[in-house]
């Protein structure tokens, strides 16, 4: 199933060395899911959230070399654990920038800690740190399309409800929608995201990808979903572009990609006035 | 209760503490009621209560089976990190035709802004599409919180004249929260006045001499009750046969004043 996507590709670009495929392969799919989900938490001004999830998962990572379950799934359910807690204090009152503070800093310095007690896996951790996309496996790229495939099917299923909720919640109540229900779509989406990510792109970079091309996009778009397919395609552009720049330059792949991102957003800060007047 | 949506002995509690106290409500088709009141009087928590956003902390709200609720909500801030064309806006929760987004505009007065950006449109062109929206679910019933905040008078002004016109043709109900006693004389059926529970309602005549309208609003607004009194005495000298009853006096009244 795989090797059918990857042979065309080879075909354009036979200069690329098969990892490299993969690698962009997988930068490609992240857009995918990045985009969309990325234009939501530009729109609900959930930046942080998004960090502090993914700051989060370097627990799960932890856990899951601790107890020898697979490191997405530690991933996954820390992710999805402090999502569900963010939210609920948020919704209790809690001053948010400080809860996610308080949270997030903690869940990554705890994580680090406890990966300490387990022997072999400090060369790991810095994998999921800063990612390493050029290591990618046929499997990874399998859970990576996968992943990016569920959260594109719930953000399409969802969209029309997640758009009113995003726009005012009182607004969405009215129309007989349930705004807690939407928000936790999008946690869920996060979680998911955030546990695919992790090994391609790192915990530092998760938060990056979802909010440069999403801003990048914001300039060039009249419509909400014009600015998701532009941020997909600004995401997907910025794979291509950093592992091409990663290739020329030995540069590290992960933060090369953010970098592309980076002048893409300038790019578009520069020339792009569309619905800014 | 045979009305379109009813409360009954409601309590809302916030935080522990009581926002609206043993509040019974009810409204029929087709009329315009206004809730006035102070600020922090308890008008928004009571829209919302009758929205289902907020629960019933003793009491209840009843809806009639089936009932379209149209919401005009008092303030809409959209992002600015949100694109949004008006026409885009219109097809939120549910899409709606290009033909049917088209009349909608028309009905309020905004033929050519669809292609718009709601961040570029002005107040009073932002609650007329907020309107339009509303309209396009076809509601039995109108919910409009405070719809005026940040127009002038002129645009308030006409902003009534359009939602009287709209029940008109269409029949809908109107529930509206104003803290403006100009208005409410103007272009309501009947008037309910809150400030915690329900002081004193009826006709907009009635309520406007009843003893507890006049301590809610203290001396701040005698002036301007008398005004209006005055200005619509007078405003019979210029008015046609056929006058008499002292609501429909809307438009001889806003233009005087005006």
């Amino acid at each position: 199933m795989i090797i059918t996507t990857i042979t065309p590709m080879t075909m354009i670009t036979p200069m690329l060395d098969d990892f490299l495929i993969r690698a962009a392969l997988a930068g490609v799919g992240l857009s995918l899911a990045t985009g969309p989900l990325g234009s939501f938490v530009v729109w609900r001004r959930m930046a942080y959230f998004g960090d502090a999830t993914a700051h989060a998962a370097i627990l799960g990572v932890a856990l899951a070399l601790a107890t020898d379950l697979p490191v997405t799934f530690g991933t996954l359910a820390v992710a999805l654990a402090m999502a569900v807690t963010v939210s609920t204090l948020a919704a209790r009152g809690w001053a948010m920038d400080t809860t996610l503070g308080v949270l997030a800093h903690s869940a990554l310095a705890i994580g680090l800690v406890a990966v300490s007690f387990v022997p072999g896996a400090r060369t790991d951790l810095s994998a999921y740190l800063f990612g390493d996309i050029l290591a990618v496996s046929r499997a990874d790229l399998g859970f990576i399309w996968g992943g990016a495939a569920v959260v594109v099917a719930l953000l399409a299923w969802r969209w029309q409800a997640l758009l009113t909720a995003t726009l005012n919640e009182d607004l969405a109540h009215a129309s007989g929608l349930h705004p807690a229900r939407e928000r936790l779509v999008l946690t869920l989406a996060l979680a998911v995201v955030v546990a695919v990510a992790i090994k391609v792109v790192g915990a530092l970079l998760i938060a990056a990808l979802l909010i440069i091309p999403a801003a990048a996009a914001r300039g060039l778009a009249r419509t909400p979903e014009a600015m998701a397919l532009i941020a997909t395609l600004i995401g997907a552009a910025s794979s291509v572009l950093g592992l091409q720049l990663s290739l020329w330059q030995d540069t590290p792949a992960g933060p090369s990609i953010i970098a592309a991102a980076a002048v893409l957003f300038t790019l578009a800060a520069i020339f792009g006035r569309v619905g800014r007047v | 209760m045979s009305g379109l949506i009813s409360a009954d002995h409601l309590t809302i509690r916030l935080e522990g503490q009581a926002v609206l106290t043993d509040v019974s409500l009810s409204m029929q088709p087709g009329e315009i009621v206004t809730i006035l009141g102070p600020n922090g009087s308890g008008k928004s928590t009571l829209l919302r209560a009758l929205l289902g956003i907020l629960p019933a902390s003793a009491g209840r709200v009843t809806r009639r089976p089936g009932l379209v609720i149209g919401y005009v909500p008092q303030r809409l801030a959209i992002d600015r990190t949100l694109p949004m064309t008006v026409r885009r806006f219109l097809s939120l929760p549910r899409r709606v035709e290009d033909a049917a987004a088209r009349d909608a505009l028309l009905r309020v007065g905004l033929p050519d802004v669809e292609t718009k950006q709601m961040a570029d449109l002005s107040g009073g062109q932002f609650q007329r599409v907020l309107l339009a929206r509303a309209l396009l679910a076809k509601p039995d019933l109108l919910i409009l919180d405070e719809p005026t905040q940040g127009l002038d008078q002129p645009g308030e002004a006409a902003f009534y004249r359009l939602i009287e016109e709209v029940r008109r043709e269409t029949g809908v109900a109107i529930l509206m929260v104003s803290h403006d006693l100009h208005v409410v004389m103007a272009a309501s059926d009947r008037v309910i006045c809150l400030n915690g529970h329900i002081c004193c309602e009826g006709t907009p005549r009635v309520v406007s001499t009843a003893p507890e309208y006049r301590a809610l609003f203290g001396l701040g607004t005698q002036g301007a009750l008398a005004l209006y009194q005055h200005v619509h005495d007078h405003s019979h000298d210029g008015g046609g046969p056929g006058h008499d009853h002292h609501h429909d006096h809307t438009h001889d009244h806003d233009h005087t004043h005006a």
